[in-house]
């Protein structure tokens, strides 16, 4: 099947989609798009984590044709060309990124913690990024990063 | 900071060795520009997938192919005979088939591989591949394996080590005395990055593969036996790593994609899912483990006996040196005049164990930890005062015989975790502080706190003999109008930040901040696994030896530049200088077309192996020590645990990334407290229960309390820079410290890790 949908703001179509295949699959081998990640596939780590027309998904759990006509934005569709988002960059500078594999998940959840809530409390953002699991880090430096995040917005 | 340079003390160099510069992939992970090996893409590449043993031992009597290979766009399916060199592999026995030939050992062992124009169309044809099996009885209890009438699974009997310790006398007589059998159950690395790679056939009979693994020149060597081919046909290069923690240690898919690449001609990319990657690695040997601890009335060791049991699986891996580390480091960071140890790794058919963070050390602390704090209730002492009584320090001589010739600040360590501020009681306002959380299942009654403290001990670098060895290469040149130094190595990144380290070991040598870090791959020596916490000692020792011959040829030519002697000259940011005269040129001025390039094999001083009756032998290279204080919160009438605090002490010997040495110490304690109250593989008969997130629970933020951290840096005068290896020890005593805490909330005994609900109420 042909799926037609907008990915950072782009309209892309990708043909020959197997009826099974998903979203997060569609990203990441036909538009060349592997930044949202594959850690388990079955919705529970959040590497995958993608806004599906501004809601945070994990797009492991959506079928590709779910996605038809629909806006998609990825970690890929966060930076201002070379300008890091301020939550990519805390990262960097808290050293939250340790193997990286959760991040990309991470850093869309948490950017969209701080869009509806611009100055969590460690209890907010601990209940924001429950569904992503981090392998490296044991979450202290994501929560300094996320702090520090809300500070530079 | 200050450091040496050829005799002479300058200031520390910006962005070098004991400060935290960013890491030079960060910036990509957060893009998500990263290339993992699950995110490679190669135009008309394949995708492989694996047909594994649904039983955990049988016979194989047949194998049919014929409705695989038939489906469309399946371009390969390839069994045991397909092999064309020796079909086993292994890390310390080549025990383990490629595909599986006359019988398979493991729920999970793969049997046949097929690659297909779609990873759908590749799964589909796997299930139409017929296998019949005569299914055996499967050994699935290490201490059957060792002493009961069971089933030889390989030739030799089912141990595949025992390693005794004897020190002092042998049937001691002691005051006090303590017994306990303690389980640790079986935990998951659970790397989020799944094992995966592409293979790309040359066209010549060879392979190039782009993989995620520890080890690639060990990776290489099975490969190459297994396809019959020379190494300088199978050239690796390590692909972006998600994770390892000692999963990555052995092969996965490693042989098969190389095999379906060279069969098909096409590139063939290989990416397993969770639940295959639970059968697609080895995991934390679990443990049977008896201990006898003795001591006089005011809490003095007098002897350990212990009898350990690492249950290996259904393939060897690196259980015999899993089985050394448990034995010499049983009796703990404590000086102990009489030991009396037995521990055995064995085969069994449950899933294969092998190399996990901690590496035998951990099994060893939940069992010595767990008697020294029986030991001090027997005493009616603290649990951190019958530690410091009987706390090793520098000198302290091992069990082994091996005397400690730098510090072991195990009382310091305690100390300074008593010292640390116990957090407020919990509030139960608050849903979210209380054991069980937003589900709402308590309001704070029958919500009981507990403290705890444990230290570990553990080995860094290989050893027992091990010929341990990196290989680096530093090349400095004036790369457009700036001095600029490339490091090669075959050392693999896997997320701990060891290329930012490099990049800081040149900046404090050679004073130039540009320094690349060039991909990892065989076409350099190698540079020994990533693991036993031991790159920043090795390859960082490696690149700093290499670094100092740069700067050696460097000064020479500088002296017949600038006419002076070798002698006086001395690098200072970037500047060549001397005593007298003070800065003379700038570094680039002095290159010219000038470049250096020296390449070094970099070793840590020379182990021994241990005596095979007795276990004597100065067998490790450097002791790394951590302590850790946890509160719980436990819901006693529910058994729900919430750990409240983790505080962790650890002396690194000279952090050389502050941040990162920190990050190692919260991600490594998180692992233990996994395995202190959650994580655990359920074997049923030889056969994984839970081989998905869903079901093995890994920590996430919401578990994970706040940390106070120490870092001690009390520097090991035979290591590079005074460092001491920091991945492994926060691992350690994190699980039997907060098991300690549960024991203290609910007076329970608490044998066994993960403690579960039903073990509390």
């Amino acid at each position: 099947m042909r799926v037609n949908l907008t990915v950072n703001g782009e309209r892309r179509r990708a043909d020959d989609v197997w009826e099974g295949e998903s979203l997060l699959y569609v990203l990441r081998e036909r538009l060349g798009l592997p930044g949202s990640k594959n850690a388990c596939e079955q919705g529970e780590c959040g590497s995958c984590t993608v806004y599906l027309d501004d809601v945070p998904a994990c797009a492991c759990l959506v079928a590709a044709g779910q996605a038809e006509g629909r806006e998609v934005r990825t970690v890929e569709g966060l930076a201002d060309g070379d300008a890091l988002d301020p939550v990519q960059q805390s990262f960097v500078d808290a050293g939250a990124v340790q193997c990286g594999f959760c991040t990309p998940g991470l850093v869309v959840a948490a950017h969209d913690l701080l869009r509806r809530e611009p100055d969590p409390s460690d209890e907010e953002i601990r209940e924001a990024l429950a569904g992503n699991l981090c392998r490296c880090t044991g979450y202290e430096k994501i929560l300094d990063a996320v702090h520090s995040a809300a500070g530079a917005r | 900071m200050t450091s040496t340079v050829a005799g002479r003390t300058t200031a520390a160099t910006a962005n070098g060795v004991g400060s935290s510069p960013a890491r030079p992939d960060g910036t990509r992970k957060v893009r998500g520009e990263f290339a993992y090996s699950s995110d490679l893409w190669h135009e008309d590449m394949l995708w492989g997938a694996t047909l594994r043993s649904p039983h955990p031992h049988a016979r194989i009597t047949g194998v049919d192919v014929s409705a695989a290979v038939a489906v469309p766009g399946v371009h390969a399916v390839l069994t045991h005979g397909d092999v064309p060199g020796l079909n086993r592999y292994g890390l310390e026995h080549p025990d383990q088939p490629v595909l599986a030939d006359d019988v398979v050992r493991y729920r999970g062992e793969p049997v046949a591989v097929v690659a297909a124009d779609h990873p759908e169309t590749a799964q589909r044809a796997m299930k139409l591949i017929e296998v019949t099996y005569d299914e055996l009885e499967p050994v699935t209890d290490a201490e059957d394996a060792v002493h009961g009438d069971v089933a030889e699974l390989h030739p030799g009997g089912n141990v595949v080590r025992h390693a005794p310790i004897r020190r002092g006398e042998q049937t001691p007589q002691a005051d006090v005395v303590v017994t306990g059998r303690y389980e640790v159950g079986m935990q998951d690395q659970a790397f989020l990055g799944p094992e995966s790679g592409l293979a790309v056939p040359d066209g010549h009979g060879g392979v190039d593969l782009y993989v995620a693994t520890q080890w690639l020149h060990v990776d290489q060597q099975q490969i190459v036996a297994a396809l019959g081919l020379t190494p300088e046909q199978v050239r690796l290069t390590l692909a972006g790593v998600g994770g390892a923690f000692g999963g990555r240690e052995d092969l996965s898919m490693q042989i098969h994609a190389s095999l379906l690449a060279l069969y098909t001609g096409k590139p063939v990319k290989m990416v397993y899912n969770r639940e295959e990657s639970f059968y697609g690695h080895v995991h934390r040997h679990p443990a049977t483990m008896y201990y006898e601890h003795g001591a006089t009335r005011d809490g003095r060791l007098v002897h350990v006996t212990a009898r350990i049991y690492l249950d290996g699986g259904a393939y060897a891996s690196s259980t015999g040196a899993v089985v050394g580390n448990a034995a010499t480091l049983g009796v703990g960071p404590y000086d102990v005049p009489n030991v009396s140890i037995d521990c055995w790794g064995t085969y069994t058919n449950n899933p294969p164990c092998g190399a996990m963070r901690g590496f035998g050390a951990v099994q060893a602390a939940f069992g010595y930890e767990s008697q020294m704090d029986k030991l001090a209730d027997a005493c009616g002492l603290s649990p951190t005062e019958i530690r410091r009584r009987n706390a090793m320090s520098e000198g302290t001589v091992m069990p082994t015989g091996q005397t400690v010739d730098s510090a072991a600040p195990v009382a310091e360590l305690l100390d300074r975790l008593e010292g640390m501020p116990l957090p407020q009681p919990g509030s139960t306002a608050d849903l979210r502080t209380l054991p069980g959380g937003v589900s709402n299942t308590t309001h704070g009654e029958g919500v009981v706190r507990g403290v705890g403290y444990a230290v570990g001990i553990k080995n860094i670098c290989f050893s027992e003999g091990f010929d341990d060895y990196s290989t680096a290469r530093v090349r400095l040149a004036a790369v457009g109008g700036q001095p600029a130094v490339t490091v090669q190595t075959a050392a693999a990144e896997v997320g701990q930040g060891l290329v930012t380290i490099l990049q800081q070991i040149i900046r404090t040598e050679l004073g130039v901040e540009q320094v690349t870090i060039l991909p990892m791959d065989t076409s350099i020596g190698s540079a020994g696994s990533t693991s036993a916490s031991r790159q920043s000692y090795m390859t960082g020792g490696a690149v700093r030896a290499a670094a100092l011959k740069v700067r050696g040829a460097l000064l020479s030519h500088a002296a017949t530049r600038l006419s002076r002697t070798t002698a006086e000259l001395h690098l200072d940011g970037g500047k060549l200088a001397s005593v007298a005269d003070g800065v003379l040129a700038d570094l680039v001025d002095v290159l010219g077309e000038a470049e250096f390039d020296e390449t070094v094999e970099w070793r840590h001083r020379p182990t021994e192996a241990l005596d095979p009756e007795t276990g004597r032998g100065n067998a490790h290279v450097q002791y790394g020590f951590a302590a850790h204080r946890a509160v719980v919160d436990v819901d006693t009438e529910l058994g729900l645990v919430k750990v409240v605090s983790l505080d962790c002490v650890q002396d690194v010997g000279k952090a050389l990334n502050p941040q990162a040495v920190v990050g190692q110490i919260q991600g490594g304690s998180a692992q233990g407290l996994g395995l202190a109250v959650m994580e655990e593989i359920q074997t049923e008969g030889g056969v994984i229960r839970n081989p998905s997130f869903t079901d093995y629970l890994i920590p996430t933020v919401l578990d994970m309390p706040p940390m106070n951290i120490d870092v001690l840096e009390l520097a090991d005068p035979h290591a590079p820079y005074g460092l001491r290896g920091v991945g492994e020890p926060p691992t350690i005593s994190s699980t039997p410290a907060i098991v300690a805490a549960i024991r203290a909330a609910t007076g329970k005994e608490l044998l066994r890790v993960p403690v579960r609900p039903d073990h509390i109420v």
